[in-house]
């Protein structure tokens, strides 16, 4: 009603009420947001909301499986929140340090998990309502191992692994004369290949000799290890592992067999794109990547094998948890959908089917999709190879200064590599530096 | 009804000597609530032990050791390091550059001075994240145009001697990560310093100048004797902003290093560090006794700018 209408009632026939037309309106609109509002109230009280926070391409999985909850609770919507993965991650520390804005569950990336495991924020699933320790064998054993906390508390179950393989161009193996088997003996064959390879073609063996060094520091952990720390905070960066990988990349960027190149970024996706590298080592998902966005020019052309060595490894993982200072009304419901979203086949083979998410749920491994040939991968049957780099990939002990210990060796490696720097003295200063960082 | 709403404005009516508070109040709710209140926090924070995701109750109190554990931190040293490096290399060329260059716009450019002001001053408002991801892409070690350019320009005769042969690493190398982000800092505020200087140079009387002609003084000698004497308050100025921005520099180093400071941490500033400790490494309390102790190094050379161009004016 805007001012004239009530201008023209205020004018209007004398038998009526001389009662003000404003008052009357607002009388009405008054009226009517009660009426609305004891409508809404009458709603709320029936409808439930959970929260979900995630981030690529999770969000994705689990708006995929709204539709699949709401037909089993009509009466429950699914709130998704998502953000970028970092923002994600940092989001959530927030919200479990202030207790605030928490989500009912929480999708976690694996680099984090751990450290929220450590600190106790996220609730113990193995005691009521949620009783999972008996479903937990259901899944990879790495996967599980890596949310086992200090007093064999289970704070996450898992919904996606990431078994790595090495991607390698054919065509490209074709023209140096290179085999298979010459890039999977061992690592010195791998690095010989690439010898062969940049001379014959131009192409570099790998991104970058960061790679090489990430994968050899992860063969011969000692069971109760950790990548860089043991079971009392020791720093074990001076470790023969160590020394052979360092070794290996220094050999790698000495023959200038890498592109010197960052996953993730615009030299590397044209690296891809070009033809410019000749093998990748990386997760069951990155095949999924060239595929549809970072070189599916080179369809067929690429095979996947298991790592050098014999080596296993994973790149990436993503569970889902529940806060423990989440809304109690809501933990039964968010354990439901929990178990949907990673206890049932379909919608662990759903997720890997649209999404490229290696499922973690061990039974959906005898599905026919697992041996079925990938047109990408020239009719190669992948799958069976990531599915046996899962089973035997090895849990590893988690340090909550893995990340700082990351940057201190790679620091190290560079001065290797770039200014010359002995290997023996550039562990020993890293050793030292995780020593003083190891009790903080 | 006149009635009703003067008596009930009478009642309601602020009394005089509140105005003022209710007026700012907007403000100062703000201020203690996104200024003050996280200032406190990180000096009660710089004291404790804490981890984040265990909540605000897994405090505990640690004295001073956050701070020893800080001055005996290389990492800190060393970022300390990059951040005096950085702001020296992007910060004295930026006056050096802007003070001559706003005299020539000043003296040589009438008509169209402002479009060429405007022009100079356009990365100062454009987005950190904008230049920062556009330099990525110019840096770019096998597709970038600065790279591409030096290889053309190294098959000529003499520049081939002179230029490397093989691309340039930018972003990744140690050694040149500091001097790619020097460029991109300089680039970034030069213009914003013409605008000061710009400013400044209007505000010198055109007499003395005159004078100064009439007395045969050259160009040179007019420069050095009235525009630069007659720029050192702005000089003062602007260089204590570069000096505070200089230290605190984080997003371009941050974007251009992709989050962690690059190969061997060369570009990784103090606040980048400060920033890492906390939300990589979760190490809030350290990460806030860093920066208060970049705050004392920021206060001290902020004073010693002030002592020197105090010193400088103390004759006249």
């Amino acid at each position: 009603m805007d001012v004239g209408d009530a201008e023209d009632m205020a004018q209007g026939p004398v038998h009526e009420q001389p009662r003000s037309p404003l008052r009357r309106s607002l009388l009405v609109s008054l009226l009517a947001s009660l009426v609305t509002g004891a409508c809404r109230g009458a709603g709320a009280q029936d409808r439930k909301t959970l929260v979900v926070a995630a981030f690529p391409a999770v969000d994705e999985i689990v708006n995929a499986a709204i539709p699949e909850w709401k037909r089993r609770h009509p009466d429950v919507d699914i709130k998704l929140i998502s953000r970028q993965y970092a923002d994600h991650h940092t989001a959530m520390t927030t919200a479990l340090s202030t207790r605030t804005y928490l989500p009912d569950v929480m999708a976690l990336e694996v680099h984090y998990v751990g450290g929220f495991t450590r600190t106790g924020a996220l609730d113990d699933l193995r005691q009521p309502p949620y009783n999972f320790e008996a479903d937990s064998k259901r899944f990879v054993p790495y996967a599980v191992a890596q949310v086992t906390g200090p007093h064999g508390e289970l704070t996450a179950v898992p919904t996606d692994i990431g078994p790595g393989t090495l991607l390698y161009r054919t065509d490209i193996l074709a023209k140096a004369g290179v085999k298979e088997a010459d890039l999977t003996r061992s690592w010195e064959s791998y690095v010989d290949a690439g010898i062969k390879i940049k001379a014959a073609t131009g192409a570099f063996l790998i991104p970058n000799a960061h790679n090489i060094k990430e994968i050899v520091i992860r063969g011969g952990i000692k069971p109760g290890e950790g990548m860089y720390f043991d079971g009392e905070g020791h720093a074990l960066v001076e470790s023969p592992r160590f020394y052979r990988a360092f070794e290996l990349a220094r050999a790698v960027r000495q023959h200038e067999l890498d592109a010197k190149v960052l996953a993730w970024t615009s030299d590397w996706a044209e690296g891809f794109k070009r033809g410019s590298l000749a093998t990748d080592m990386s997760g069951a998902w990155a095949a999924g990547h060239l595929a549809t966005w970072l070189a599916p020019n080179t369809a067929g052309l690429w095979r996947a094998t298991q790592l050098p060595e014999g080596t296993y490894a994973a790149w990436g993982g993503t569970y889902f948890a529940i806060p423990k200072a989440a809304n109690p009304a809501n933990k039964a419901l968010a354990w439901e959908f929990i178990r949907m979203m990673t206890e049932e086949p379909t919608m662990q083979l759903a997720a890997f089917k649209e999404q490229n998410a290696f499922p973690a749920l061990t039974e959906t491994y005898s599905d026919p999709f697992f041996e079925q040939p990938i047109p990408f991968l020239g009719g190669e049957r992948a799958r069976e190879l990531w599915r046996d780099a899962a089973m035997h990939i090895k849990p590893v002990r988690v340090h909550k200064q893995d990340d700082f210990a990351e940057e201190v060796v790679n620091g190290e490696l560079d001065k290797v590599m770039e200014k010359g720097k002995d290997i023996g003295e550039a562990l020993r200063d890293a050793n030292r530096l995780l020593q003083i960082r190891a009790s903080r | 009804m006149t009635n009703i709403m003067t008596s009930l404005s009478a009642k309601w009516r602020l009394p005089p000597a509140w105005t003022p508070y209710v007026l700012l109040s907007p403000f100062i709710v703000l201020f203690f609530a996104f200024g003050l209140f996280p200032l406190l926090f990180s000096l009660y924070l710089s004291f404790h032990s804490w981890e984040p995701s265990a909540g605000l109750g897994s405090m505990q109190y640690v004295g001073l050791s956050n701070f020893t554990f800080s001055l005996q931190d290389e990492w800190f040293w060393k970022s300390l390091k990059n951040t005096f490096w950085l702001a020296a290399a992007s910060g004295i060329p930026q006056h050096l550059v802007a003070i001559p260059l706003a005299c020539f716009i000043h003296a040589a450019i009438k008509r169209s001075r402002n479009l060429v002001v405007g022009l100079y001053f356009m990365p100062y408002i454009t987005s950190t994240v904008a230049i920062a991801i556009m330099f990525t892409a110019l840096f770019s070690t096998n597709f970038g145009i600065i790279n591409l350019t030096i290889k053309e320009l190294a098959q000529l005769p003499i520049l081939g001697s002179i230029l490397p042969q093989h691309p340039i690493d930018w972003t990744n190398n140690s050694d040149t990560i500091k001097p790619a982000i020097a460029i991109v800092i300089f680039w970034r505020y030069v213009g914003f310093n013409i605008v000061l200087y710009m400013a400044a140079l209007q505000t010198i009387p055109a007499d003395l100048y005159e004078a100064a002609r009439m007395d045969g003084a050259g160009r040179l000698q007019q420069f050095w004797h009235i525009t630069l004497p007659s720029l050192r308050p702005i000089m003062y100025f602007g260089v204590t902003l570069s000096v505070i921005g200089g230290l605190q520099l984080f997003e371009e180093p941050f974007i251009l290093t992709m989050g962690n400071g690059g190969s061997d941490q060369a570009g990784m500033t103090a606040a980048v560090y400060l920033y890492r400790m906390a939300f990589d490494f979760n190490d809030f309390g350290a990460a806030s006794a860093m920066s208060w102790l970049l705050f004392a190094v920021v206060a001290a050379l902020t004073w010693l700018t002030h002592r020197v161009f105090h010193m400088r004016n103390s004759p006249t």
